[in-house]
C-alpha cells in the first residue's frame, strides 16, 4: 500500500487523513523500527552520522544547518565521558508553520524510531522531545508511541542487546516563543526562564545540565531513519534534481489561498507550484501581493519570485530565508503596515528580555507601526524603523530573535515604502515652525 | 467592568500589559497546602531529569491542573518539594504564559493573532467573543465562566483563524458560529 510513497514521500507515507496513527504492531509491518535495528545491529555510531552527513541532510526548523555536521561536533566518549542529551525541538511555535504538528500527530512512532537512531549516532544517554504545551494530541500520542517502543525493548537498557541505553521523555512546555531557540530551550528544559545562552560553547560542547547536547528539529529527525534503511545516495536523489540538498520538504501554505494545507514534495520545489497547483491559487478575486518563503521571522518576497526553487541557498540568494518553508501569502487587499505591524506586535510580546535591543527595540518598533497605521505617521518615522533594522541586526542582539522580526520589516520597506510614506502625517508650516522653535 | 469592544479600530488590538497588571490589586491569598497527590505527582516527575529544578515547570502545571491557576503560597511550596529557592520559582512561573499567576475562568480561551489567522479574520473572530462575552483579552467574564487571552501561532495556519478552548482546538472559525461554539463550555 506505502510502497510506492515511501520511495517518494518517506516521511508522510504512513499518514493517512483521518485515521488514528499506527500502532506498534502496524508500525513494525510497515515496515518501522528497520531503522532501528540496522543502526544498532551493523552500524557503528560513526557510520549512521556519517550517512546523515552524505545525505546532505540540512536542519528543518529553519536555519538549515547541516544535522550531520552538528552530530559530528559532539566530543567522542573517550574525551567526553559521562552523560549526554539528545533534545527534539518540538516547539513549534513559528507564526504561519504547521509541519511538526502533522509528523508528531500522526505518526508519532516514526519521531520516536528517529530518536533512537539519532541518540544511537551520538551515544546519547537521555533524550528529550521538547514539546509545546498546547500541542494536546501530539504529547498524547507520542507517550503512547513510547510506552510501546520501551515494552518493545526499543528503549530503557541494553537496547536490542546492543549495551547501549537511553530513556526518552516528552517533557511538555508552557509558552514563549523564545524555548525554539535552541540555547534558550535548554535553559527551559533545565526549568529556567527561557533566555538565550552565550555561544560559544555550542550545545554540542556544553548544553543542557552542562553535558554535550544535539538539538534537532522534528522534521529533520524523522528523516534520519529513511536514511539509514536506504542510503544518503537514495536521500539525495529525493529531490529530483531540482536542488542541491537532499530529501523532501513538508511544504505548507496559509492566508487567503484556496486549498490551504501542507504537502510532502521534493526539495527545492518551486513556490509557484506550491502555491498555484498544491494550494489551488489565491482566493477568487484576490491576488497575491507578497509572501513569506517560511515563517515569521523571514523576508517577504514578491509575486515574481515565485519561480525560486524553496530550498535554503536559492531563497537566501533572492535576499530571505526558506525558513520552515510554509508560505504564508499576503492578498492585494492587505495594507503592508497593518500586515508588519502584526508580525512586530508578535515578536515584541515574545522577546525574551534578557538584551536591552530587542527588549526595547521591538516594543518601540511596534508602537512606531501602531501609530503609522492609524495614520499618524510623524517624518523620521519611516528613517526610525530603519535604524532598527540596522539596531537589531544580527550580532547585535544576544540571539536570533530581534534580527528575525527585522526581516519581514526591512523587506516590506523596501518593497513597499510607499504604503508607510502614505501614513506620515503632513506638518502644516505653523507646526513645523512650532516644532523648532 | 469594561465593555465589550467591537470597534474595528485596530489599536483596540493593544494589549496593554502594564494596565492589566495596575488595573486590579490581586487579593491576597491564604498560605497555600500541599495535598499529598500533588506532592506525589511533583516527585514522580523528578526521575525524568537530571537535575530537580527541571521539574519546577512540570510542578507549576500540576498546581494549575487542580487549582486552575497557581496561588502565591504554592510558589514556596513547589521550591520546597524540589529543593530550589521560591523566588526561582516566581521567576519561573511569571515567565511563561501557560502558567497563571491570577485567577482564571472555568473555561480559557486562547485566541491565536499571528500571521496567519490575522490574514484570515483574526480580528471579526476577536471581536464576535468580545461582543458575545462582553470581555477584552486579559479578562474573565464576572460569572466566571470564561477567560479570553492571546496566544502566538498555534500550529495550525492552515485552518485560520484558529483558537483554543481548553485542550481543544477550533479551527476556520467564523463570527457567527461564535456562540454556538461558546455554549459547548459551561
Amino acid at each position: 500500500m506505502t510502497a510506492d510513497l515511501s520511495e517518494t514521500k518517506p516521511l508522510t507515507a504512513r499518514i493517512v487523513a483521518g485515521r488514528a496513527p499506527l500502532n506498534l504492531k502496524e508500525y513494525e509491518a510497515a515496515g518501522g523500527y528497520r531503522a532501528v535495528r540496522k543502526a544498532l545491529k551493523e552500524l557503528t555510531p560513526a557510520d549512521v552520522t556519517k550517512a546523515v552527513k552524505d545525505a546532505n541532510l540540512r536542519g528543518r526548523g529553519g536555519a538549515g544547518f547541516p544535522t550531520g555536521v552538528k552530530w559530528g561536533l559532539v566530543p567522542s566518549l573517550e574525551k567526553a565521558p559521562g552523560s549526554r542529551y539528545l533534545v527534539c525541538n518540538a516547539d513549534e511555535m513559528e507564526p504561519g508553520t504547521f509541519k511538526d504538528r502533522l509528523l508528531m500527530e500522526s505518526d508519532p512512532h516514526q519521531l520516536v524510531e528517529a530518536m533512537i537512531v539519532a541518540g544511537y549516532a551520538i551515544q546519547a544517554t537521555r533524550s528529550y522531545i521538547f514539546l509545546r504545551g498546547e500541542y494536546v494530541t501530539a504529547a498524547k500520542h507520542l507517550n503512547a508511541a513510547i510506552a510501546e517502543a520501551q515494552s518493545a525493548g526499543y528503549l530503557g537498557r541494553d537496547i536490542l542487546g546492543s549495551g547501549w541505553s537511553m530513556d526518552l521523555h516528552v517533557h511538555t512546555g508552557a509558552g514563549r516563543y523564545i524555548c525554539g531557540e535552541e540555547t534558550a530551550l535548554i535553559n527551559s528544559l533545565e526549568g529556567r526562564r527561557a533566555n538565550p545562552r552565550a555561544k560559544p560553547p555550542f550545545p554540542a560542547i556544553a548544553g543542557l545540565w552542562g553535558r554535550p547536547t544535539v538539538v534537532n528539529n522534528v522534521e529533520s529527525l524523522c528523516n534520519v531513519p529513511h536514511i539509514v534503511n536506504n542510503g544518503s545516495a537514495w536521500f539525495l536523489g529525493l529531490n529530483q534534481g531540482k536542488s542541491k540538498d537532499g530529501g523532501t520538504k513538508l511544504y505548507g501554505c496559509s492566508g487567503r489561498a484556496k486549498r490551504t494545507g501542507i504537502w510532502e514534495l521534493p526539495i527545492g520545489t518551486s513556490a509557484r507550484e506550491i502555491l498555484e497547483e498544491h494550494a489551488g491559487g489565491m482566493k477568487d478575486g484576490l491576488k497575491l501581493k507578497a509572501w513569506l518563503p517560511g515563517g515569521a521571522s523571514t523576508d517577504f518576497l514578491m509575486p515574481e519570485h515565485l519561480d525560486l526553487a524553496m530550498d535554503f541557498d536559492t531563497i537566501a540568494k533572492a535576499g530571505s530565508r526558506m525558513g520552515t518553508g510554509l508560505l504564508t501569502v499576503v492578498d492585494d487587499r492587505q495594507n503592508m503596515v497593518s500586515v508588519v505591524r502584526n508580525l512586530e506586535d508578535f515578536f515584541a510580546r515574545e522577546s525574551c528580555g534578557w538584551c536591552t535591543p530587542c527588549r526595547d527595540g521591538l516594543p518601540w518598533t511596534y508602537k512606531t507601526l501602531v501609530a503609522m497605521e492609524k495614520g499618524e505617521g510623524r517624518p523620521g518615522d519611516i528613517e526610525q524603523l530603519e535604524k532598527m533594522t540596522r539596531f537589531l541586526a544580527p550580532g547585535r542582539p544576544f540571539c536570533a530573535h530581534a534580527p528575525g522580526a527585522m526581516e519581514p520589516l526591512q523587506s516590506a520597506l523596501k518593497f513597499f515604502r510607499g504604503e508607510f510614506e502614505a501614513t506620515i502625517k503632513k506638518i502644516d508650516q505653523t507646526t513645523a515652525a512650532h516644532a523648532a522653535a | 467592568m469594561s465593555t465589550a469592544n467591537s470597534s474595528s479600530n485596530p489599536s483596540a488590538d493593544v494589549i496593554k500589559l502594564a494596565d492589566l497588571v495596575a488595573s486590579a490589586s490581586l487579593p491576597p491569598t491564604d498560605g497555600y497546602v500541599m495535598s499529598d497527590e500533588e506532592r506525589h505527582e511533583i516527585e514522580e516527575c523528578l526521575h525524568h531529569y537530571d537535575d530537580n529544578r527541571a521539574a519546577s515547570i512540570d510542578a507549576l502545571k500540576i498546581v494549575q491542573k487542580k487549582h486552575g491557576w497557581v496561588p502565591d503560597g504554592a510558589i514556596a511550596e513547589i521550591g520546597k518539594a524540589i529543593g530550589i529557592p521560591a523566588a526561582d520559582v516566581e521567576g519561573v512561573a511569571t515567565f511563561y504564559n501557560l502558567i497563571f499567576r491570577r485567577p482564571v475562568g472555568r473555561n480559557v480561551i486562547k485566541i491565536c493573532d499571528s500571521i496567519s489567522c490575522y490574514l484570515t479574520g483574526y480580528d471579526e473572530v476577536r471581536n464576535a467573543i468580545s461582543a458575545h462575552l462582553r470581555i477584552n483579552l486579559g479578562q474573565t467574564t464576572p460569572d466566571n465562566r470564561f477567560t479570553l487571552l492571546p496566544i502566538c501561532c498555534l500550529g495550525a495556519c492552515d485552518k485560520g483563524p484558529v483558537a483554543m478552548i481548553n485542550d481543544d482546538t477550533h479551527g476556520n472559525l467564523l463570527p457567527d458560529t461564535i456562540p454556538a461554539l461558546l455554549e459547548q463550555y459551561k
